[in-house]
Parts: structure tokens; C-alpha cells; sequence
């Protein structure tokens, strides 16, 4: 495996890719009492339209996520009570545009990474698994479309976009869901569980051949091409409807404000990108800005506010939320501090500040070895390392950060959701 | 390798030290522990936010939040725990250890005369902390006492408690009373913080590269101040035994919900005279609080009853909670089920495969506490005030030990006190 060191942060990243396509990747952690490995696909909640041999396919809403459910079923059980028996701590997450199956564990490392690729890549469904899945799928939606967070963004979301799938929330409907059947599985599961669309990734106290030699023990051999995805067409911009609300059983009014950004380009573009709107919203609203003192000594925002840009493969956005009393007086001080900003430019020593503080922050995200796993593969999918971030961080300049809250921050470009309480 | 050591380095302050070398994150915390009651627990909840609103030389948050990011993007946040009906404030402060930055950026000491300076040189006003922070701050609280409903599933296991240890200290919420904080004033406020300053035992916490001696050093500097007087060690958790009245206490509420919230409480009874924590932990591991548990295997999947089933463990005050969020319907049936499985284990239905399940479940999270500053604090904070000396090893060694008699004899003395059922406005 190619070994790359990072002198400044302290780490060594192991990375190699099989013949079938596996991208694999190792950060020894030696002191660390746990093992962590995330087997991931570039497939969740939004590629619902895809092409294959030729030939284009639409798929309901909710379907990466109710595979990623069904994939724990084995011929003889069930994966994660296996996994469990080992003494590992095995879970799922179904994102936008990423599904991953992952474990912790102490001992038996080798084992559980056996297991895990193991079920992963060998699906098993039946009609009445399938059945009964509907239920308990049917249950987690109810759940968390009582869920105040959960509403409040995808009704954002719809006000941003108009035909990006991402609007869509990621369990689907009750109804989508009724239309899956176990053949409509297995076809997913051939198409974008191919091991040249997915990321092995590892972290902890162990060899990082071992990792790769597994892996290639376990999974098929034969390389096969990935699907292509389509999200349609690009949405027009500005901001498809400004406003929404809706009442819920909540104890206070919330808020959820933001604007679209084009998604951007892969490889260290795209680190380039995610950085600077990263400090261009905290420049803007971030807790050490006089626009959040501003706000929360007025009582207009509360402790829970936070404000952030979150991007990833075909999509990206600036968001800001919490609390309110009055949350149209927020999204016009926002909307004002962007004016003031656009005129006065921005303020250098501060802008230094930031930047210190969030290389600190890159820092120590290092710690977390879920995170190390989530982001490293989040990046390969963009074609791009996250510890690499670092060295990006240093060279961004003010001017980068004054580029980005011109085209994506605007006035006109914003969009807000609201719960009020019941 | 990592060690602990836990030093007096003031009257009545006690320094836990972890020193290990693997972490990029350090991590220092101090609290103040008091007894949990009605009176006083939103003024406990409320100091911390407060003195985070600026210092004498901070003045305001602005200035406070710029400290920080000089401190490579520090934070400082409040600190608020339950437990048992000990309530623990204070503050948290993690940053990157200094072995990870240039020589001269000393972070931990810095970090340390903030974490001082915060705590006792707020800005005051004729004497008192400033009123217009403590308004805005007790708003905010109210706010956040208020906005318990919002997560359903916690929301349902606070109303449990709440309502099954009625008259107990245990039923106060972490953060108090809508009626306590609503009342509190800049001069209530500044008068009880004062109390606190002279008479509350102080827990720190401190984990990154750091010797004690460097760590005590800092530390003593930045608490010169703290005003000391006579030391209130008078604190603990009243354990009750027993169920309250002959059958388990019911209690139901109706709220805009599509998902039922069915919560129930038990009393962990006899194993509460000389309590064997390995062995309750593993009880609770092997009943509700794993993956492989009888609730996760049986009520959910077997007999898909619920979207979720387990349980929780309240170790100081002995109380096991099974929370589980059903259809409105699968009352009767969820009830039964979960009540099943408890007495399947008082009848010794625990297998050896269940055993050893649980054991390594237990003991793999024991492990991992050591890879999570945050947690790793918590464990020491919380076996501070059960009273336990035991490391994390050594309980390890202890849950490796316990056999299935214990744990039945564990299920045999739970007692079922009271259950709660948050349910949708149609159905009541």
C-alpha cells in the first residue's frame, strides 16, 4: 500500500485500491484500545435515477435506505447480532449520497472485518423479510416526521430546490416504500454495491496489509463499471420560495434559514470550497462574530443556534438555525451583516483569528476515528483526502471568503423554514 | 500507557489526572457538586451561563469568544449533570494539547487562567453579577427547560421519573424548575454563587500530555481566589428500595405524536443494599442495553412490537427504565412482551451465549471509555460520587467474574413502580 505521512498533523494514511476496483484505506492508530472499519457506497438517499448497462432506471424514494436495513439479513440470520456476538458494535447510516455499514470493536478485529464485508457484499432478501420490513421502515418515518429538525430541513430543502432529489427525505414514504420488493433490492444491490463504487476504510491499532488482503480475500474479483447517476436538471437559481412554515408540538419557534450553492468541483477544488464557505458562514454568523453577540445579547437568537455549510457530491448549502422569538429579524440581520461585509470587505485580523481557530478544530476532529473514516471517505467519493484539509486551510485568503459570500450568500438567495409551536 | 491519579490541590478541590499521550485533544473540567433539590437546582444550571457572558477582563462574549479562537478555536461550555441527586455544574474547556502546536503556544496554561478567570471574575455590578446577563441567560434557560418535549423519545423517560419519584429529589430536572428559574434574580443569583464558591467540593478533570505537576501548577494559579470556607460534604442519593404502592403506578399523556412513547420504571430493589455495579451493568447490558439484548432480539426484532426497546441505567439512584416507542395500538402487547423477558431472566432464561454477549458488549465499552476524553471524564466523575475506586481495568476484571446466578438474582428483586404512556391526542 502507498503510504503517505503527514509530518504536521501526525498521522500516516495507508492507502491502496484492489483490482476490482476497492478503494482501501488505513490510519494506524497504535495507542487507541478500539478497531474501527467503515465498508461505504457512493449510493444513498438522492441517486434514485441511474444509469446501467445502457439503460436509465428511476427508483422510489427511500429505497438506499431500506436496502441498507434488509443488507444485515443473512441465508443463516442476521449480520449485526453476529457482529454483536463477536463483541463488536456494529451500525448503519443511510446519508444523501452515501451508505455505510460499520464496527467498533476490541478484539476479534479480523473476524468482524470478515463479517462485515462479508454481508455486505453478499445480499439475501426475501418477499417476507421484505414484507416485514415495510413495517418496521413504516414505523422509524412516522417517528421522524414527528421530528421538529427533521421536518424543518427537508422543508428548507424543498424551498432550494425544485427537481434535486435531495429534497426528498432520505427514509422515503410510506408509499415509496410500499413499492420495493426483494428483486427491486437485488438489482440495486448489483449495481451500486460493486466494490469500484465503495471505500474500505480502517482505523486503530492494526496492519494495514491486513486490511487490504481481507478485503481482497473476501469480495469478488471481477471489476465492474459504476453506475452513472443523474440528479436532473440543474436547478434554476435564485431560490425557488423564499419561506415556509409549519406548526408542531414544540415548546419554542424554530428556524432553519440558508441558501443553494452550485456544488462544487472534485479534488482539492472541492477542499477549496468546502473550507472557505466554511469560513466564510462562520466569518458571517459563527459564535465569535459580532453578529451572533449581536443577536443573542438581544434575545433574537439562542445557545442552540449554529450555522454551517455542508456539502457533498452534487449538492451543497449554507445553513443557519436555532431558536427564536422573531426569526424574520434574524434573516434580515444576516442579510444586512452580508451587505456590510460585501461593502466594507473583509476584516483581516479577524479572518486571521478564524482560521487559527479552525485549523485547531481540524486538529482535533483527528481524535475521532468515526469522523477520520466518515470524511476520508466522503472526500475519495469527491475525489479528494480529508487530511489534506490543513494544508488547504493555510491557503485561503480573505479574497476567497469575500468570493464566496458574493455568489452564494446574497440576499435574494436565501430561503427560510419555520416550525412554530402548536 | 495512561494513568490516573486524583490529588486535594486545593481545600476541598480535587484534581483527577489522566495523563496519555494519545489524544490531540486535551480536556479540563471543573465542577461543583451539590446536592440535587427543587430550590436551587436552575440557579446551579443557570451560573455557568452567566459567568460565560463575560469577565472583568473579558467584558462580554465578543471578547471571551475572540479568547478562544486565539486559543486555536478553544471552547468553554457549561456543564450541567445529574447524578443520582447530586447535581454537578461547572465548565468544560477542550483544546488542542500543546504537544501538537509550537513550543510557545502553551495552550494548557492559558487555557487554565481563562477556566480562573471565568469562574471567579465575572463582570458585576455594584457588587452583583450583572443583571442583564443573568435576564438574558435565565430567558434562555426557560427556554431550554420548555423545550424538553421536543425530543420525544428523552422527553417520555423524563416524564417517568418525574413522576414515579414524585417527592423524591431524583424527580428535579437537571436544569431545574419552570417556577424555580422564573423567579431568580441577579441578587438571588450572585448570593448563591457565592455560596457555592466558599462551600461546594470541586471535581477537575484534566486528560492530555500534561504531568500533574504542570496541571496542579496551572491550576493553583488560576484558583488563588477561590474563596474557601467550610466545606458541605453533606450530599448523597436516597435509594428506595421498593415500589411505591402494591401495583405499579400508571400514568398517561397525549401529545401531537404519531409514534406512542410507552416508558417503564423499575426499582432495582435488594441489589441497591451492597451494590455490585459489574454485575447491575451487566444485567441491564444483557436485559435492554445492547444490541443483543432480550429487548433489542425479542420485542423489536423477533416480534418487530416496537421501533426501538431498551433500557437505561440510573446507577446512583438505582432505577432501570425501559424506554420504547411503539404504535398506539401494541400497548398491551409491547407491555407484555417487555415484562416477559424480565421474568424470563428472574426464572434463569439467561444463556451461556447471552452471557458471554453481554460480558463482551460491557467490557468492549469499558475499553473504549479510554479512547473518549469526553467520556472518560464522566467515568471518573461518576465514580467519584458513587463512592467506587475502581478504575476502568479493574471493572473490567470484576464483569469478567460475575456468573448468571447474580444476575438472576438481580431480575428477582426489580420491582416495577410505575409506567408511563405518551400517546397521540385521538387515541387518549
Amino acid at each position: 500500500m502507498e503510504q503517505r505521512v503527514y509530518k504536521t498533523i501526525g498521522e500516516t494514511l495507508y492507502a491502496g485500491k484492489l483490482e476490482n476496483g476497492l478503494q482501501v484505506y488505513v490510519i494506524p492508530k497504535p495507542d487507541y484500545e478500539k478497531k474501527y472499519a467503515f465498508f461505504a457506497t457512493s449510493y444513498g438517499g438522492a441517486d434514485r435515477r441511474f444509469r446501467l448497462d445502457g439503460q436509465w432506471q428511476d427508483t422510489p424514494a427511500g429505497i438506499a435506505h431500506f436496502l441498507e436495513h434488509k443488507l444485515f439479513d443473512t441465508e443463516t440470520g442476521n449480520a449485526l447480532a453476529d457482529l454483536a456476538a463477536n463483541g463488536a458494535q456494529p451500525n448503519a447510516f443511510t446519508s444523501a449520497t452515501m451508505t455505510a455499514y460499520y464496527f467498533e470493536c476490541t478484539d476479534g478485529f479480523e473476524e468482524n472485518l470478515k463479517t462485515l464485508l462479508e454481508f455486505v457484499s453478499t445480499p439475501y432478501f426475501t418477499e417476507e423479510s421484505v414484507a416485514k420490513e415495510q413495517g418496521i421502515i413504516g414505523q422509524e418515518i412516522d417517528m421522524i416526521e414527528d421530528s421538529p429538525s427533521h421536518v424543518m430541513y427537508y422543508n428548507l430543502l424543498k424551498n432550494l430546490y425544485v427537481a434535486h432529489p435531495v429534497k426528498d427525505s432520505i427514509a422515503g414514504t410510506v408509499e415509496s416504500i410500499g413499492e420495493i420488493t426483494a428483486q427491486t433490492l437485488y438489482d440495486l444491490h448489483r449495481a451500486f454495491y460493486q466494490p469500484s463504487n465503495m471505500v474500505l476504510c480502517a482505523v486503530g491499532d492494526m496492519e494495514p496489509e491486513l486490511v487490504l488482503e481481507t478485503a481482497r480475500q473476501i469480495l469478488p474479483q471481477e471489476y465492474h463499471e459504476p453506475p452513472v447517476k443523474d440528479y436532473g436538471p440543474e436547478d434554476e437559481k435564485p431560490t425557488v420560495r423564499p419561506r415556509v412554515e409549519t406548526a408542531m408540538a414544540v415548546s419554542q419557534l424554530m428556524f432553519l434559514l440558508g441558501t443553494r450553492v452550485k456544488a462544487g468541483k472534485g479534488g482539492q477544488a472541492f477542499l477549496q470550497n468546502e473550507l472557505t464557505g466554511h469560513l466564510a458562514v462562520q466569518y458571517l454568523a459563527g459564535n465569535s462574530s459580532p453578529l451572533y453577540v449581536r443577536l443573542y445579547g438581544q434575545g433574537l437568537i439562542a445557545s442552540d443556534f449554529s450555522c454551517g455549510f455542508l456539502s457533498a457530491p452534487g449538492y451543497a448549502l449554507t445553513e443557519f438555525g436555532g431558536e427564536s422569538r422573531d426569526p424574520d429579524k434574524v434573516l434580515e440581520a444576516i442579510q444586512a451583516e452580508v451587505q456590510g461585509i460585501l461593502q466594507d470587505g473583509i476584516d483581516e485580523p479577524r479572518f486571521t483569528r478564524l482560521k487559527k481557530a479552525t485549523s485547531g478544530k481540524l486538529i482535533r476532529g483527528l481524535d475521532s476515528v468515526e469522523n477520520l473514516c466518515y470524511e476520508q471517505t466522503e472526500c475519495h467519493f469527491l475525489g479528494a483526502s480529508a487530511l489534506d484539509r490543513l494544508d488547504v486551510l493555510r491557503e485561503i485568503t480573505s479574497q476567497d471568503v469575500l468570493g464566496f459570500v458574493k455568489e452564494n450568500l446574497t440576499p435574494e438567495q436565501f430561503a427560510i423554514s419555520i416550525v412554530n409551536p402548536k | 500507557m495512561a494513568k490516573s491519579t486524583r490529588k486535594e490541590i486545593h481545600p476541598f478541590v480535587f484534581l483527577t489526572h489522566h495523563q496519555t499521550p494519545k489524544f490531540k485533544t486535551a480536556t479540563l473540567r471543573l465542577a461543583f457538586l451539590t446536592q440535587l433539590d427543587r430550590e436551587h437546582a436552575a440557579k446551579n444550571a443557570l451560573l455557568p451561563r452567566v459567568l460565560l457572558r463575560g469577565t472583568e477582563r473579558y467584558p462580554d462574549m465578543a471578547a471571551l469568544a475572540m479568547a478562544l479562537d486565539d486559543l486555536y478555536g478553544a471552547t468553554l461550555v457549561p456543564k450541567v449533570a445529574k447524578k443520582g441527586e447530586i447535581q454537578c455544574v461547572g465548565l468544560t474547556a477542550s483544546f488542542v494539547d500543546d504537544a501538537c502546536l509550537p513550543e510557545e503556544a502553551e495552550i494548557l496554561a492559558q487555557m487554565a487562567a481563562l477556566l480562573g478567570e471565568v469562574l471567579l471574575r465575572p463582570v458585576r455590578e455594584g457588587g452583583q453579577l450583572n443583571a442583564e446577563y443573568v435576564d438574558g441567560e435565565r430567558e434562555q434557560l426557560l427556554d431550554e427547560i420548555r423545550g424538553r418535549i421536543n425530543n420525544k423519545r428523552t422527553y417520555a423517560l423524563t416524564r417517568l421519573t418525574e413522576l414515579m419519584c414524585d417527592g423524591e429529589a431524583f424527580s428535579v430536572f437537571r436544569l431545574g424548575t419552570e417556577e424555580e428559574a422564573e423567579g431568580i434574580d441577579a441578587e438571588g443569583l450572585t448570593a448563591h454563587y457565592e455560596a457555592l464558591l466558599g462551600a461546594a467540593p470541586v471535581e477537575i478533570f484534566y486528560s492530555g500530555t500534561a504531568s500533574i505537576e504542570q496541571v496542579e501548577r496551572v491550576l493553583k494559579k488560576a484558583l488563588t481566589d477561590l474563596p474557601r470556607t467550610e466545606p458541605d460534604f453533606d450530599m448523597g442519593t436516597d435509594v428506595r428500595m421498593n415500589s411505591l404502592a402494591e401495583e405499579p403506578r400508571y400514568f398517561e399523556e397525549e401529545m401531537d405524536v404519531t409514534q406512542g412513547k410507552l416508558s417503564l420504571g423499575f426499582r432495582l430493589g435488594a441489589c441497591m443494599e451492597v451494590p455490585d455495579y459489574a454485575a447491575i451493568q451487566l444485567f441491564h447490558y444483557i436485559y435492554g442495553g445492547s444490541v443483543n439484548s432480550k429487548l433489542f432480539l425479542h420485542v423489536r426484532e423477533r416480534l418487530s412490537l416496537c421501533y426501538y426497546a431498551s433500557s437505561v441505567l440510573e446507577k446512583a439512584k438505582g432505577l432501570l427504565l425501559v424506554a420504547s416507542g411503539i404504535e398506539f395500538s401494541k400497548f398491551d402487547e409491547a407491555k407484555g412482551e417487555i415484562l416477559a423477558q424480565l421474568n424470563a431472566m428472574c426464572e434463569g432464561d439467561i444463556s451461556d451465549e447471552e452471557l458471554t454477549w453481554g460480558k463482551k458488549a460491557l467490557m468492549t465499552d469499558l475499553r473504549i471509555l479510554k479512547d473518549e476524553p469526553s467520556q472518560l471524564e464522566d467515568f471518573y466523575l461518576q465514580q467519584t460520587i458513587l463512592g467506587e475506586d475502581d478504575g476502568i481495568d479493574e471493572l473490567i476484571a470484576k464483569v469478567e467474574q460475575v456468573d448468571k446466578a447474580r444476575l438472576v438474582e438481580i431480575a428477582n428483586g426489580l420491582q416495577l413502580d410505575a409506567i408511563y404512556f405518551l400517546t397521540g391526542e385521538e387515541n387518549a
